[in-house]
Formats: structure tokens, C-alpha cells, sequence
């Protein structure tokens, strides 16, 4: 059946991609500029007999999504920056338990409340060390409305795959802005769904990694008892210190990571065989910078642009390959520290030039602010 | 100006919260895509639902759109003063700027073209209908898209006697150009 094209928000898109992707359970609490995910969620929700919580806060939210996840459901939230903070505790039981569940980090500009309608890409570092201690996760970028879908659908199936809290870092402008998109049909995307137990409940015990690196969930509340809790623990489940469970322990955690790494980085180039020059963009920056490099060609420069779709773990390979072509890098961000750029420049170190294009200002960057800057 | 062979208008639609601006220009970006076009349509607003200046800005092309926002408007709508005052210069280089001579202060230039949307919108029986004989004018003026396919969603939108005040307004837009 042809499917309806309609103009889509990203935001909307968000939540049509959840439900395709098998989420039943969606607890929030509402903020700007997140807060149309979770309002689609409360009309969405119900009529695919989903569950739907407005919660007291932002703790509140992402401890019922760690305890619905657990409970069997797809799981997830959506926030933006100031609610995002508040979750980083709870978002580290989720990792230590290997908690299947993703959230929306919708990024708007500024510390603290900061400018709330604006929107911001500075979040990078918080998506990956916001939490204390050795952890990793998986957060991936969308650029279009297409993506909000596709995205959404992917971060579930890494959760899934993986175990792991997976983030959806998008931006205000990504997520507010609608497009022409034609939602696929069902089981037009493929959908993953976690591994069950294959042993008996007695057998049973949660952190057991499979040779994938990784250990089949069961179903708080099923005759699998099972015991997850933010403690160091065994693979049992059971809390233990011991300097061999505690090595085990971290290495389980970053290692599937590093196991499953060339599945989990996702990026897309654009005409990067002959260039000059290389444009990093992620999120709302990538249609700025593949116009830019469209004009920029009109003008003899050869550019082009490599869309890093999963910022975490960072798609180091992918950028070294392409940097070694190339005269110069420039990276394009909606921040001040260049947060990206760093981890370019360790990749990349001073064999090439690298230019950091950085806008902080509330406002888009725009192919125009490229241009000027190449 | 553009030439014949562009196929992208760009759209501003700019005015307070709470005037239906983003209605507009998502009623603007359905009818494109009924005509098989792409489309992009952004919001740029603040904190507050209504008051200050919020602008709707929609894209509609042949080609992929790879740049949300709007560089180089190719019609204008303001429903202020604000609005008004940060695009009027445009007229100069050819862009036209309508405006509502109801709510915004009458201005003389190039390519200003003034209506009272609002008071023909009163008159025919609801305020709310001031976005749609507004946007009647900006499509009859730059032919973006066809007028019957914003009837269309029109359509789809509204029923009964509504839906034949909004009918009724945007040919009374489209007669503002076209008479």
C-alpha cells in the first residue's frame, strides 16, 4: 500500500517512530523544546494500547521508563537540556543494569534554563560523561524529518540489540521544523527485539554474556526472579566487590560497545571523493553544510561533508579515513567549546588543518555562515 | 528577483504568537505537497504563546531542501508593526511585502502592498479568517502553487458553514491580486 505523504514535524516523527518501533510505554514530563513528542505520545499512546504517564519530573520519568523497560516494555522519554541533567542519575542505574531504553534529548541553547525556544548543540559531552564512572552508550544525531523516524526506530533496535539506554540527541531546529514524509508501512523497517532467556528460571542469572557480549533480559514479574540494582554487581545479579567481579564488570560494560562498534557508528558522506575540503556537521548543522559545500563547488572549492549520525561512540575511523584526503577539516557545531571538534582533533591530530566553526547565539548556522568561513 | 528556471519560494509569514501563522504556513506546505512538491516549514518564536514576534517560515521546491530556513525570501506577509518593519526594505529589491493595513501602520514603498485583512476578515463573520484571505493574495501574487489545491486542504481542515467562510475568504485574497 502506498503510503500517505504528509508534513511531518520532527518531533511528531519522533513519537510515530517509537510506536513503529514496538514502544508501549512513554512517561515524561513536558519542556520546551521536547514537549510535542510527549503530547503526540498522550493521543498516540493509547489507541495501540500503550501506556502513557505525565510524571512529577524528569527523576520521576526516567525511573518509570528503567522500571517499565524491565518489566518487558520498549520504553522511552524525551527532554531537553535542564531535564536531561536530572536524569543522568537514574540514567546511570539504566546503564549499570543494562536497561534497554531510549531517550530524547531535544537540545536547546544555553546553561541551565538558558534561552528555552533556541535551539543548541551542547550537549555532546553530557550524552557521554554525564553519568560518573567507566560507562558508554550510544547517542545518535538526526538531520531531517526522515531521520527523526528513521532514528528513532534505529536507537530502539540498539537498545534492544544491545541492552543499553541509547540517546536520541536532536536540536530545536530538527525537531520543530516539518517536512514532506511518507511514514513506511509496517514491517517496511526492520524492528529488533531483546533476547530472551533460553535457560531455565533456576538457571537464570541477568548479566551472563552471551559470546556477543551480550546477556539475555527476562521479564520482571515473569517466573524468572532476577535481581538488577545500581550496586556493582555479578553476573547474578548479586552485589559484589571483588576486584575480578569489578574488572569483569566495567569490561562487560564498554566492551560490548567495542564489539559491536562498526554496527552501532552510522555516517553518511557527501561528495567526498575529490575534495579539498572536509565539513563535520550532526544534527541540524548537516543541511546547512551540504548546501555550503554545493555553493562552495560553484566557486572552486572542492568540498565535502561528512554527517556523523552516531556522535557516540564517536565514528573516530570514519573521520581519520576521510581527514587523511583532505587539506583541511572544518566542524560545524552550535556550540562554543567545539565539543565535536575535540574529539576530531584527537582523531585527526596536526597532520591536517582544523577549522572550528562554532555559533552560540540561539540561532541557526546557515550555509552562509559556512561560506564565509571555508 | 528569480528566474524562470528556480523552482524554490520562499515563504515569511511574519506577525505576533497567537495570529495563526503557523497554521498558515502549514495549510501552505499541505497544498504543496499535494502538487508533488517538497517542502520545509520552521517556526522561529520566544517564550511567550502570544505576543512578541514569531515568524513561520515555509520552503517549497522541486529539489531537495537542504537548508531549513529561509536566506533569500521570495514573498512576504506581515501581520505587525515588528514583522513589517524587519522585512519592508525588501520591497526595494523586488520582493513583494503584503501587509495588514488593520493592525500595521500604512507605510509608501516599492512593492508594499497593503490590505485590511482583518476588517474583510470581520466582515465576513470571524477575525480568523484574516490568514486565509491573506494567504489568497501571496498565492495568487507569486503562483508558488495553485489556489485550488489550497482549497483542497482547506477541505480537509474545515466543515459545514466554516468551511465556506474560509472558501469565501481565500478568493476574496486571491481577488485582491488578480482584480
Amino acid at each position: 500500500m502506498k503510503q500517505e505523504v504528509r508534513l511531518i514535524q520532527g518531533n511528531e516523527a519522533i513519537a510515530e517512530g517509537a510506536i513503529y518501533a514496538g514502544s508501549r510505554f512513554y512517561a515524561g514530563y513536558p519542556i520546551t523544546p521536547s514537549s510535542e513528542i510527549m503530547s503526540e505520545c498522550a493521543k498516540i499512546m493509547p489507541k495501540v494500547g500503550g501506556i502513557f504517564i505525565q510524571m512529577e519530573d524528569e527523576i520521576g520519568s526516567i525511573a518509570a521508563v528503567v522500571g517499565a523497560a524491565l518489566a518487558g516494555a520498549k520504553a522511552f522519554t524525551a527532554t531537553s537540556g535542564p531535564g536531561f541533567s536530572l536524569m543522568q542519575e537514574n540514567l546511570g542505574v539504566a546503564i549499570a543494569g543494562e536497561v534497554p531504553c531510549v531517550v530524547v534529548d531535544v537540545q536547546r541553547c544555553g546553561p541551565s534554563s538558558g534561552a528555552a525556544t533556541k535551539p543548541g548543540q551542547a550537549d555532546v559531552m553530557q550524552i557521554r560523561w554525564g553519568r560518573h564512572g567507566d560507562q558508554s552508550i550510544i547517542a545518535l544525531c538526526p538531520s531531517t524529518v526522515a531521520e527523526c523516524f528513521l532514528l528513532t526506530i534505529q536507537a530502539f533496535n540498539f537498545a534492544e540489540k544491545f541492552r543499553t539506554p541509547v540517546i536520541l540527541a536532536t536540536d530545536e531546529v530538527v525537531a520543530h521544523e516539518r517536512q514532506n514524509f511518507a511514514i513506511p508501512a509496517p514491517g517496511d523497517i526492520p524492528v529488533v527485539n531483546r533476547k530472551p532467556p533460553t535457560v531455565s528460571p533456576e538457571k537464570y542469572r541477568p548479566f551472563d554474556a552471551e559470546e556477543d557480549g551480550i546477556a539475555p533480559l527476562a521479564v520482571y514479574g515473569s517466573e524468572y526472579v532476577f535481581h538488577i540494582s545500581s550496586s556493582m554487581s555479578g553476573p547474578d545479579g548479586v552485589t559484589n566487590s571483588k576486584p575480578d567481579n569489578i574488572q569483569w564488570k566495567v569490561d562487560q560494560l564498554n566492551r560490548k560497545f567495542e564489539i559491536h562498534r562498526n554496527e552501532i557508528v552510522l555516517t553518511k558522506s557527501y561528495d567526498t571523493d575529490d575534495m579539498d575540503v572536509l565539513l563535520i556537521a550532526y544534527g541540524a548543522t548537516t543541511g546547512a553544510s551540504r548546501a555550503a559545500a554545493l555553493e562552495a563547488r560553484k566557486n572552486g572549492i572542492k568540498a565535502g561533508v561528512l554527517q556523523l549520525v552516531t556522535i557516540w561512540p564517536f565514528p573516530d575511523k570514519e573521520v581519520e579515513m576521510l581527514a587523511k584526503r583532505v587539506k583541511s577539516v572544518m566542524v560545524v557545531e552550535m556550540n562554543y567549546a567545539g565539543q565535536v571538534a575535540g574529539e576530531v582533533q584527537k582523531v585527526i591530530g596536526s597532520h591536517v588543518e582544523l577549522k572550528r566553526f562554532n555559533k552560540y547565539n540561539g540561532q541557526n548556522i546557515s550555509p552562509r555562515d559556512i561560506l564565509a568561513a571555508l | 528577483m528569480k528566474d524562470d528556471s528556480d523552482s524554490t519560494y520562499e515563504v515569511v509569514l511574519a506577525g505576533s504568537g497567537g495570529q495563526g501563522l503557523v497554521s498558515s504556513g502549514i495549510m501552505l506546505g499541505e497544498a504543496a505537497i499535494l502538487e508533488g512538491k517538497n517542502v520545509t516549514q520552521t517556526t522561529s518564536y520566544g517564550i511567550f504563546q502570544r505576543g512578541g514576534l514569531s515568524i513561520a517560515e515555509v520552503i517549497i521546491s522541486d529539489e531537495e531542501i537542504l537548508y531549513q530556513r529561509v536566506q533569500d525570501p521570495d514573498i512576504v506577509l506581515a501581520l505587525n508593526d515588528d514583522g513589517m518593519n524587519l522585512y519592508a526594505s525588501l520591497g526595494e529589491k523586488g520582493i513583494p511585502i503584503f501587509y495588514d493595513t488593520t493592525l500595521v501602520q500604512k507605510q509608501e514603498g516599492e512593492n508594499l502592498y497593503g490590505y485590511p485583512f482583518t476588517e474583510m476578515a470581520n466582515k465576513l463573520g470571524h477575525s480568523g479568517m484574516a490568514n486565509v484571505i491573506a494567504l489568497g493574495a501571496v498565492v495568487a501574487k507569486n503562483r508558488m502553487i495553485r489556489v485550488e489545491s489550497l482549497e483542497a486542504i482547506l477541505g480537509r481542515r474545515f466543515t459545514g458553514k466554516m468551511l465556506e467562510m474560509t472558501i469565501k475568504a481565500l478568493y476574496k485574497g486571491v481577488a485582491l491580486v488578480t482584480e
